[in-house]
């Protein structure tokens, strides 16, 4: 019984070890391949509408109502010490440095990411990369790079339009509800709030987050058993593993950017 | 959906985000403050104690901005804290000017108070400032109080 039991731990452990092995092939691959987006700028171009502008409107949404109840929430706390000037500062720096780029990225794993694989992972089981192949079309050449890159792409841009609207969320409740001087809320943002510590440390972060997020989607979608079981567990993982990995690498890189 | 509406699509969305960042880079950080370092002359001050003092604070003169602390090393033969301050050349000062550590309020931030004297001559890059007065250490001065009253009994 206890060899059955060491030989599935032994399985299971080789099974990771093959997934990581075939992720960093995969990686490879789809960066080698990435050139051809060169000759093709229309494919990079299609996917940069599905994988970017369809996330939009839900960065948009979320990121208006975050800067809002972050506006809200920082009130009540600072109100207490005469401090409520301060209320953009709060807001401005936890969505800079954190919100902004983790959102951002939980957001586009949830939205863009499972769609990526679901669709990967559907060409698969129809066997629509096979047949590309066989018509001597590389399906990593023209399927899986233009979306690596569409999403390597998207996840800045969209953090950039995050962070804006919130701090714009952040605004409106402050100076509309709270009754704050607009001067004040823009000058003390200004004082404190660095170009390079906050802004350029918070899309760096978006950049690492993309790059993950992505790279996790696209090889579950061309990793996946091609069953409509192995599909829909794909893109669960796709999920799960995209979300747990922007949450707990944000944890290094600001363990590595902002710690004394 | 045709290729052309893809394209301007695509493209308002790569506008609106290098717009946010603009926005951003402008209005929210102080990527502003960092250009134009050309019209600046720098000036030294030595303190005993800068107490809560950090890059980047401000300088102050009569409660007007005038530029900001660009570095603080310690002198390691005077034992004190070297502070260099960049100055704005629209701003000068006599060269008998004080600098003085305060805070803004009783828990503010701390900023660096210069005190213009009355001498002909005015500061010019690298020029020092001789007189100055410590950061007021909160604990110190209760300590101080402290230690005063236990004397009184």
């Amino acid at each position: 019984m206890i060899a059955g039991w060491l030989q599935g731990i032994g399985h299971w452990v080789f099974n990771r070890f093959s997934r990581v092995g075939r992720g960093s092939l995969f990686l490879l691959q789809c960066l080698l391949s990435l050139s051809y987006m060169v000759k093709r700028p229309l494919l990079l171009v299609r996917q940069l509408y599905y994988v970017g502008v369809q996330t939009l409107l839900i960065i948009l949404v979320a990121g208006l109502f975050v800067g809002m109840v972050l506006a809200l929430q920082a009130y009540i706390v600072l109100v207490d010490f005469g401090a409520e000037e301060s209320i953009s500062l709060m807001v401005s720096l936890s969505i800079l440095r954190e919100l902004g780029p983790v959102f951002t990225g939980l957001l586009f794993a949830g939205r863009a990411g499972s769609a990526l694989t679901a669709e990967i992972g559907l060409m698969k089981s129809t066997e629509q990369l096979s047949g590309m192949e066989m018509m001597a079309v590389n399906p990593m050449k023209y399927i899986i790079a233009p979306r690596f890159l569409a999403g390597f792409i998207s996840v800045p841009l969209l953090t950039a339009i995050f962070m804006a609207v919130a701090i714009f969320g952040g605004f409106v409740v402050a100076t509309e509800m709270l009754g704050l001087y607009e001067g004040v809320y823009w000058s003390q943002m200004q004082a404190k709030v660095d170009f390079y510590e906050d802004l350029m440390n918070g899309m760096i972060k978006s950049l690492v987050f993309g790059f993950v997020v992505v790279w996790i989607a696209v090889f579950e979608g061309y990793d996946c058993v091609p069953t409509s079981e192995g599909l829909g567990q794909a893109t669960t993982r796709t999920v799960v593993h995209g979300s747990l990995a922007v949450l707990g690498l944000d944890f290094i890189l600001t363990a590595l950017m902002f710690s004394v | 959906m045709s290729t052309r509406n893809i394209e301007i699509m695509v493209g308002g969305f790569v506008v609106l985000a290098i717009l946010s960042m603009v926005m951003l880079s402008l209005k929210v950080s102080n990527l502003a403050s960092y250009g134009g370092d050309d019209d600046v002359y720098q000036i030294q001050a030595q303190f005993e104690n800068i107490g809560g003092l950090k890059e980047r604070s401000p300088v102050n003169a009569g409660g007007v901005r005038v530029g900001k602390v660009a570095d603080i090393s310690y002198n390691n033969e005077q034992f004190t804290a070297v502070v260099t301050m960049q100055i704005e050349a629209a701003y000068r000062f006599p060269v008998d000017t004080s600098a003085s550590i305060l805070t803004a309020g009783l828990l503010g931030e701390q900023y660096v108070g210069l005190d213009p004297g009355g001498d002909e001559e005015y500061l010019s890059q690298g020029g020092e400032l001789e007189l100055t007065q410590s950061a007021l250490i909160l604990e110190q001065v209760i300590g101080q109080f402290l230690f005063s009253k236990a004397q009184e009994e």
